[in-house]
Formats: C-alpha cells, sequence, structure tokens
C-alpha cells in the first residue's frame, strides 16, 4: 500500500484522571472517505484536536504526508494541508456566508477580489449559493453546518476532517448533504468524518475505525463493524446486540 | 462602483470638505473645534484597529499616546532633531512599544479583561517611570520651545494644524479601508469573532494581533506627537494618564468599533457634547468625563452598534418586531 497520508501512532491524552484517548493508532490513505465513530465522550473530537494539533499529545505521533508534525500549531498544519471543521460551529457571526468563506480561501488566495469569488465557488459546491450576502449568524442549522464544510474547503485542503457535519440536521437534509460530502472526496480530497448518521457512514465510508472510551474496539468495511457485537454493545449498553438481530431478522420478514 | 470604491470616494470627499474648512473661515473657535475634533477621531481610530478590527480591548492606550509623545519632544530637544524626522521616531518608537506588550501578552494568550488589566497595568509603569527618569522632565514636564516654521512643525495659525491632524485622520481612514478590503484585515476580524476556527483554517492569532498592535500603537504615537506640537509641553499625568485612553476608546465605541467611520463620527459627536455642556456648566472640572461616561451607558445600553450601525441595529430591531407580529 502507498503511504498513508494520516498516520498517527500510539496517541494518547488525560483531562486530568480521564483517560480521553489511550493509545490510538490508524493510517488514513490518501485519496479515501473513511469515517471515525463511536458514542458519546469517545473522544472522537479529543482525537481529531490531537490531529490538528489543538491539543498535545502526551505520548504518540502525528504524521502527515511523510512528515512528523506531533504538537504542531493548527495553523501550520492548515498550512500544510489539514483543516478540520468544529462538532459545535464556529462562524465568525458578525460577517457574511460570502466572507466567512474568503478567510479559508485566502489561504491561498493573498488577493481579496479572488479570495471573495474563491467563496462564490465554494458556496455552490456546499450549496449556499442563495446565502452568500446573509450574515453567518442568520443562517439555520442547516446552513451553518454547510458554512463550517465551506469554510475548510476554502483552504483547498489534501485532508478534510469534518466533526458530525450531519448532526442536527433533519432527514432530508441530511440525504442533500452526502452526495456534497461524496463530491468533495471524489474531487480528490482525502476526507476523514466523524459521523453518528449511520446512514451516512453506511453509505459513503470505505473504511470505518470505531472508539469507545478512548480506545480503538474495532475497525472496517462498515458492514464489518456494525455486524460486530463489541461495537453494537459499545453503543447501546450490554444484551443489545442480539436484541438487534432480532430486530432485524422480524424486520426482513415483513 | 464596488463598495470599496465608495469608501475610498468618500474618503477623499470627507478630506476635500474639511480640508475647505481652513480656507472658508478664520474663526479661531471654529478651527479650533474642528482640530480638537479632528485630533479625538485620530485617537478613537488608533485604538479602533486593535480594539474594534481584533477584539482586543486596550484599557491603556495612553501607554502609545504618552510614547509617542515623548519621543517627538526628546528628539527635538535633546536630540536636536528635526520635528519631522522626530514624529517618524515616534510613531516608530511607539510601535515598537506596542510590539512589546503585544509579543508579551499576546504570547501568553492574555484576552478580554486581563489583556485590559495588562495595557492599563503597563501605561502606569511607564507613567511612574516617566515621573522617575530624568531625560522626560519627570513631574515638571518638558517644555518645546516656541519657533513658528514649517521645519518645526509649528504653525503661525490654527489652520496649520488642521491640515497636519487631517493628514494623520486620512491617513487612518486609508489604513481602516486597507483593513476592510485585505487578507491582513479579514485574518483580523476572523481572530476577533472566533479565534479557534480562524486558527483551524490557517490564521495565525498571533501573528495578526501583532500586526494590529503595532498599527495601533504606531497611530496612537502619531496622536502624542501632535499633541506635543500643539500644545509644546508634556507631563506623565497628560501622557500616560488614564484620560487619553478612555477619551480613544469612547469614542470608538460610541462612533462604532471596528467600521470606517465610527471612530470619526464618535469623535464629533462627544465633542460637540463636550462643548455644549461647556457653555451651560462652563470650566467645571471632569464633567466631560461624567458627559463621556454617560454617553458610553446610554451607547452600550441602545445602541450596541454605535452611531455608524445605527441602520443595522435599527433593521434587526425592526425585523424582530415583525417577527413578533408574524
Ligand atoms: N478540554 C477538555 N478538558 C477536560 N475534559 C475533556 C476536554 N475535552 C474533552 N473532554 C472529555 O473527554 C471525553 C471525550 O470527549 P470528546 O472527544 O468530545 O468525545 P466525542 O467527540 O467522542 O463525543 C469526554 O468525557 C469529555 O468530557
Ligand atoms: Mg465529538
Amino acid at each position: 500500500m502507498a503511504e498513508p497520508l494520516l498516520a498517527i501512532k500510539g496517541l494518547s491524552i488525560s483531562f486530568g484522571g480521564l483517560k480521553a484517548v489511550q493509545n490510538v493508532s490508524l493510517d488514513v490513505p490518501e485519496g479515501s472517505l473513511t469515517a471515525l465513530i463511536g458514542p458519546n465522550g469517545a473522544g472522537k473530537t479529543t482525537l481529531f484536536a490531537l490531529m490538528s494539533g489543538f491539543l498535545k499529545p502526551d505520548s504518540g505521533t502525528v504524521q502527515f504526508a511523510g512528515q512528523d508534525i506531533t504538537g504542531c500549531a493548527p495553523h501550520l498544519n492548515a498550512r500544510r494541508g489539514m483543516t478540520r471543521t468544529f462538532q459545535i460551529v464556529q462562524p465568525f457571526a458578525t460577517q457574511t456566508v460570502r466572507e466567512n468563506i474568503a478567510v479559508g480561501a485566502h489561504l491561498h488566495l493573498k488577493e481579496r477580489r479572488s479570495a471573495l469569488s474563491q467563496a462564490e465557488e465554494v458556496a455552490a459546491r456546499v450549496g449556499l449559493s442563495a446565502q452568500l450576502d446573509k450574515p453567518a449568524s442568520d443562517l439555520t442549522v442547516a446552513g451553518r453546518k454547510r458554512l463550517e464544510l465551506a469554510r475548510a474547503l476554502a483552504t483547498r485542503p489534501r485532508l478534510l476532517l469534518l466533526d458530525e457535519v450531519l448532526a442536527g440536521l433533519n432527514p432530508q437534509e441530511i440525504a442533500e448533504m452526502i452526495p456534497v460530502v461524496r463530491g468533495i472526496a471524489q474531487s480528490g480530497v482525502t476526507v476523514l468524518m466523524i459521523e453518528h448518521v449511520m446512514q451516512a457512514v453506511m453509505n459513503l465510508a470505505q473504511h470505518v475505525w470505531v472508539l469507545a472510551q478512548g480506545q480503538l474496539i474495532a475497525q472496517g468495511t462498515p458492514a464489518e463493524v456494525t455486524a460486530d457485537e463489541k461495537v453494537v454493545e459499545a453503543y447501546l449498553g450490554h444484551g443489545t446486540a442480539a436484541r438487534l438481530r432480532a430486530a432485524a431478522l422480524a424486520g426482513a420478514a415483513t | 462602483m464596488t463598495s470599496g470604491g465608495k469608501e475610498l470616494a468618500g474618503i477623499f470627499l470627507f478630506v476635500a470638505l474639511v480640508a475647505g474648512i481652513p480656507l472658508a473661515t478664520d474663526s479661531g473657535v471654529i478651527l479650533n473645534f474642528v482640530m480638537m475634533a479632528l485630533y479625538a477621531a485620530l485617537l478613537a481610530q488608533a485604538w479602533n484597529i486593535l480594539g474594534g478590527f481584533g477584539g482586543q480591548f486596550s484599557f491603556g492606550h495612553a501607554l502609545f499616546f504618552g510614547t509617542g509623545a515623548y519621543i517627538q519632544a526628546i528628539a527635538q530637544l535633546q536630540g536636536g532633531l528635526n520635528a519631522w524626522l522626530a514624529l517618524f521616531m515616534a510613531v516608530a518608537g511607539s510601535a515598537g512599544v506596542g510590539a512589546l506588550v503585544g509579543a508579551l501578552s499576546f504570547r501568553y494568550g492574555l484576552k478580554g479583561s486581563y489583556f485590559a488589566l495588562v495595557t492599563l497595568a503597563f501605561a502606569e509603569v511607564f507613567r511612574i517611570l516617566a515621573l522617575s527618569v530624568p531625560f522626560t522632565g519627570a513631574g515638571v514636564g518638558l517644555m518645546l520651545p516656541l519657533h513658528e516654521s514649517f521645519a518645526n512643525m509649528q504653525f503661525g495659525s490654527r489652520k496649520g494644524y488642521v491640515y497636519l491632524v487631517l493628514a494623520f485622520v486620512a491617513a487612518a481612514l486609508l489604513l481602516t479601508w486597507w483593513l476592510k478590503h485585505s487578507r491582513f484585515g479579514a485574518y483580523l476580524q476572523a481572530v476577533r469573532d472566533n479565534e479557534d476556527a480562524a486558527r483551524a483554517i490557517g490564521v495565525n492569532p498571533f501573528g495578526v494581533k501583532l500586526g494590529a498592535i503595532v498599527l495601533s500603537g504606531g497611530l496612537m504615537g502619531a496622536g502624542g506627537a501632535f499633541y506635543v506640537q500643539v500644545f509644546q509641553y508634556i507631563d506623565p499625568g497628560i501622557a500616560y494618564g488614564p484620560g487619553t485612553s478612555v477619551e480613544a476608546l469612547v469614542a470608538a465605541i460610541v462612533g462604532g468599533m471596528g467600521t470606517l467611520w465610527g471612530p470619526v463620527l464618535g469623535a464629533l459627536v462627544l465633542h460637540v457634547l463636550a462643548d455644549l455642556t461647556r457653555n451651560l456648566f462652563g470650566q467645571l472640572p471632569g464633567i466631560n468625563m461624567v458627559i463621556y461616561g454617560m454617553v458610553l451607558v446610554l451607547i452600550v445600553m441602545f445602541l450596541p452598534r454605535g452611531i455608524a450601525g445605527l441602520g443595522a441595529t435599527a433593521k434587526s430591531l425592526w425585523k424582530k418586531s415583525g417577527g413578533r407580529r408574524g
């Protein structure tokens, strides 16, 4: 296999006594669309923060494009080509959608005018064209999620870390977003997404890692991990795997 | 025309109109009013770069004002330098003090009230230093001898000073315009609005804030140099006391933080008010600070976006009331 775009080895961090991420290793191949799943509080967002440089690990290393970037500042990692989004959306609230996206576009474009026109192109890719002149604070939840994605996309990343861009959306909005994410991956951007919406994970991801209580407990194709009893029980508690199997059988019978 | 083009046209129109005032009148009262209002605008513009566009609220901008003022005086008195060269040094020196304070406070991630307190403390430290070292003239202060000539930046009438401060205000307007239409300005406002989001997309908050405090400090230093040229006197209380810091921030907040015209509008409104109250109450000491405080409270309560944001505030109120009806 080719050298992975992102390689993390033995990454750990504790907050006081809480071991939020413990000895996690994973390789993200260039050009892949993969997912990181796990119950709330599993440490997924923390792992993103460690990868992108918002947190420094207690131990372990992060390699991006063959370079050791452990502990490097987030803005330097963004310049190298790794951009994260935030689960709790973080718009520049006083600015318009266009201005928000332009900040991302400025990473490669010095001219204000070029960044603003690039923002229009990116907005079209995520379906925000109609809202370009709205203040970011006027957007709906779905709009803010799109903005979060657009701003990251405008930095022309090699690796995009998406933290629950579908959370809080209704089924129709989710159905609209799935092709957007797929389109981004097809344009050549490597995508690693944290996602709770299993419909999206099943639809999009080639490979899935499962994190529970800070540790990787399973990995494989979406079908493999969802069939894994360890995974089901990590999500739903002891004994649910059996109940689910029964339910699925009953469902298939109808 | 683009919005940027309209703003530039507005700046040139403003400068042309104000430049016409000394041609149209010889009234000392009017010229003095124009000069002092422009001078207050300059201080507010300087504060606005760091506070309005960068979201870093300084309570101690007198630090840069006083440094500019002392350099302007000392370079001429002790250094025997030409006043224009002294001005250059005053701007560079106060920008340098900005770099120093910025490097220390932003390196350690000081924000909000911590940053405000640190700037206040720095200004106070410099005031005490200015009181105790010999080359500032200590408590006696420094007096610039009167030698009216262009080379000395001393003018026979108020008109020369009006043009001088107008040039500073114009430069500050252009600098502010640039902030609204450049990558640096976009990064600065991004850091103000959400530092983590900015970091994630490649913005170095430390570098951006440092740039802002250098620009802001340099401009404030020009204000200090101007003060010395007009009043030909400086002492530690005038230079580093809290009065100038408060004046700069109140005018910027009242006028509208992070806007092109806010500081100019705020300075104008406060000066009109100050003159009116002077006529009503005479020279009651401290009355202008009472007025400033009252106006500030009213603005923060009823016009959070300042006078320049009047339109936007009205629009959002209208929308809110419309939403309630609907
Ligand atoms: N900065 C922090 N300080 C202390 N505890 C934290 C911090 N960030 C996350 N945690 C804790 O670490 C655990 C993992 O959190 P997080 O990574 O957000 O989980 P997930 O994204 O998988 O839901 C949680 O128990 C959370 O409360
Ligand atoms: Mg999370």
